[in-house]
């Protein structure tokens, strides 16, 4: 039992469920325990889109120092004002928007690498650059965009199951997927090979660029996966929908315990850190706190996090 | 040699040419009001970048500078505008603060990335406190530095040459700047040689805060009225602007001449677009494509170089 204990507290994930669970405890001490089920699952149904854009960003980060996806944000918009327009509120053409909106996040993956590798510049700033075009093209695209999602999205992304939202049912699925595919696979073990040391892994005869270029995609397909939903969740694209998810997307990697330097993903700790965002930003609500106190404990707390969780070993 | 020298020269290139562009769209432009009016917005974009080119240097990269020069911008605008020595005083425990994250970055390993991803939440917060809302005033002696007639040269353009030639003589020809760069380029060696990492880091922070202080009351000299939000973008502008500058992310390899240059660039494309009359849907995405096509220009130049 006490090893047990011990080598479930030297796990990077522990940390954020840790945190996550403090803050929650503290919420409902302060209330008095009112609300406890309801702040778990508005918590759960607005975790999920922070949680599929975080796995994402967790591959790409996980291939090697310098490797991040910053495009995301306006991936998510693009996908979410396409999946509205080619359904135009009609339930028959569903499917057929969410293969655009999918489709369209690919190409941004893959217009994302084309660049990296073409131009050999530093992939922050090749996922800066196109996230420039990409929004100017969703900006374009969706002008003056008001559509609602067709009824059947919309009641997938609040639907419930005795309380449990079911969208984070389905995205524990894909967690457990990206899981397997990292532990299991030809590819998911090139991610880390790759991200440990990319010149060994070249040399071990792996295909970097391949690696490398299927992350990418992988990202802007969970961003694309995320938009469709978020547009379903608030009943309606929007053009600065993505923006939040820039910090969220990279704060929740850390945060969950994977390592920035690369090599090292880590799934569970994706949703401890998802949650715990979601949580402390109700927390302080609750407390009645003011946009600028919760701004600054807000990023405080992620500093703490951070500190606490420990820094990457010296190489 | 020839293609380090077209590397080195790409920046300058790039910013004539948009100059030229720019004049060739609006002639009108081509006049001492014109240009003024063209680059007084690039002075404080050139200190930010500044700032974020000696955070580069060692290595890191600061998520925070755009908040922060919103912060100075609210302090500017109340604290120094109706208590002077309180102001100055905030100032500057905000650049010790900068040199403390530095401190702490370096002592415990930290990804600085996540670090200053937090401080930029703090600095907003910390903002909107003092200012919920934009307003305040300028200190009437920032508007008139700012707004500042000279004979001839139009001051935007003296100011950004100064900030470059300075930091280029003290990052770049001073023993100081060399360890400075090694401490990028080879920290383990500069350790080895008995120079205190730690000390560098937190001198390269706190001068990253001294050029965000100097830019956010840049900003409000221009603007006269402070704003927690006023510079959000000089976080993606800084890192774009040392980038296009030649600056590299690993290494300490890092220009500061060219990172001046890389600011007036990125901000003279910003009225060039206005000028050529493109849909402002794709203002952003047109400054976009100038970045890759600066970039990819510098792809070409560098195709031949022997990988170091």
């Amino acid at each position: 039992m006490k090893a047990m204990l011990n080598k479930l507290a030297r796990q990077p994930w522990i940390f954020s469920f840790a945190a996550a669970l403090a803050v929650w405890l503290i919420t409902i001490a302060h209330t008095g325990g009112q609300g406890a089920g309801a702040i778990l699952t508005a918590a759960l149904s607005f975790a999920t889109f922070t949680i599929i854009v975080g796995l994402g960003q967790m591959m790409v980060i996980t291939t090697g120092p310098g490797n991040v996806d910053l495009s995301i944000p306006a991936t998510i918009t693009l996908s979410g004002v396409v999946a509205m327009k080619v359904m135009d509120e009609d339930t028959g053409r569903l499917v057929i928007g969410v293969v655009a909106a999918l489709g369209a996040a690919s190409l941004v993956g893959v217009f994302n690498y084309a660049l990296i590798r073409l131009l050999r510049i530093p992939p922050i700033i090749a996922t800066l650059s196109s996230s420039f075009l990409i929004l100017s093209t969703a900006i374009s695209y969706g002008r003056g965009i008001r559509i609602k999602p067709p009824e059947p999205l919309a009641e997938f992304a609040t639907a419930r199951l005795v309380g449990i939202p079911v969208m984070s049912l389905a995205v524990l699925a894909i967690s457990l997927m990206i899981g397997l595919v990292l532990a299991r696979t030809l590819y998911g073990r090139s991610v880390l090979a790759v991200g440990q040391n990319s010149n060994a892994a070249w040399l071990a005869g792996l295909d970097v660029g391949r690696t490398r270029f299927v992350t990418y995609v992988l990202s802007a397909l969970m961003a694309g996966v995320c938009g469709v939903l978020l547009s379903g969740f608030s009943r309606g694209a929007a053009l600065n929908m993505g923006e939040e998810f820039l910090l969220a997307s990279i704060a929740t990697v850390v945060i969950g315990g994977t390592s920035v330097a690369g090599g090292r993903a880590n799934v569970p700790g994706i949703w401890g850190a998802a949650l715990f965002m979601y949580l402390l930003v109700t927390m302080l609500n609750t407390f009645g706190a003011s946009a600028g106190v919760r701004l600054v404990l807000t990023g405080l707390m992620i500093i703490a996090v951070i500190v606490a969780a420990g820094g990457e070993e010296q190489r | 040699m020839n293609r380090r020298l077209l590397r080195q020269a790409l920046p300058f290139l790039s910013l004539a040419i948009v100059l030229a562009a720019t004049f060739y769209v609006q002639p009108r432009t081509m006049s001492y009001f014109g240009l003024n009016l063209m680059l007084q917005y690039a002075v404080p974009i050139a200190l930010a970048t500044v700032a974020q080119m000696f955070v580069i240097t060692v290595n890191d990269l600061d998520l925070s500078i755009g908040p922060f020069v919103g912060l100075v911008s609210c302090i500017g605008a109340t604290l120094l505008f109706e208590n002077p020595s309180l102001g100055i005083l905030a100032l500057l425990s905000l650049v010790v603060l900068y040199g403390a994250v530095g401190a702490l970055i370096h002592s415990r390993n930290l990804p600085s990335i996540v670090v200053t991803l937090g401080l930029s939440f703090v600095w907003a917060g910390i903002a909107v406190m003092i200012l919920p809302s934009p307003g305040g005033k300028s200190p009437e002696w920032l508007k008139a530095l700012m707004t500042f007639q000279m004979p001839v040269i139009p001051f935007p353009i003296i100011a950004a040459v100064m900030i470059g030639l300075v930091v280029q003589l003290a990052l770049m020809h001073s023993s100081y700047g060399v360890i400075a760069r090694g401490a990028g380029g080879n920290p383990k060696a500069l350790s080895r040689a008995g120079w205190s990492m730690m000390n560098t880091k937190i001198a390269m922070y706190m001068l990253a805060g001294v050029f965000g202080v100097l830019s956010g009351l840049a900003l409000l000299g221009l603007t006269t009225s402070g704003d927690a939000h006023v510079a959000d973008r000089y976080t993606l502008y800084s890192i774009a602007g040392v980038i296009l500058g030649g600056g590299e992310f690993i290494g300490g390899r890092v220009s500061p001449l060219g990172a001046v240059v890389g600011a007036l660039t990125l901000a003279l494309a910003g009225s060039f677009l206005i000028f050529l009359k493109i849909s402002p849907d794709w203002q952003i995405g047109a400054q976009g494509a100038i970045l890759i096509i600066v970039l990819a220009l510098r792809a070409l130049v560098t195709y031949g170089e022997q990988k170091r």
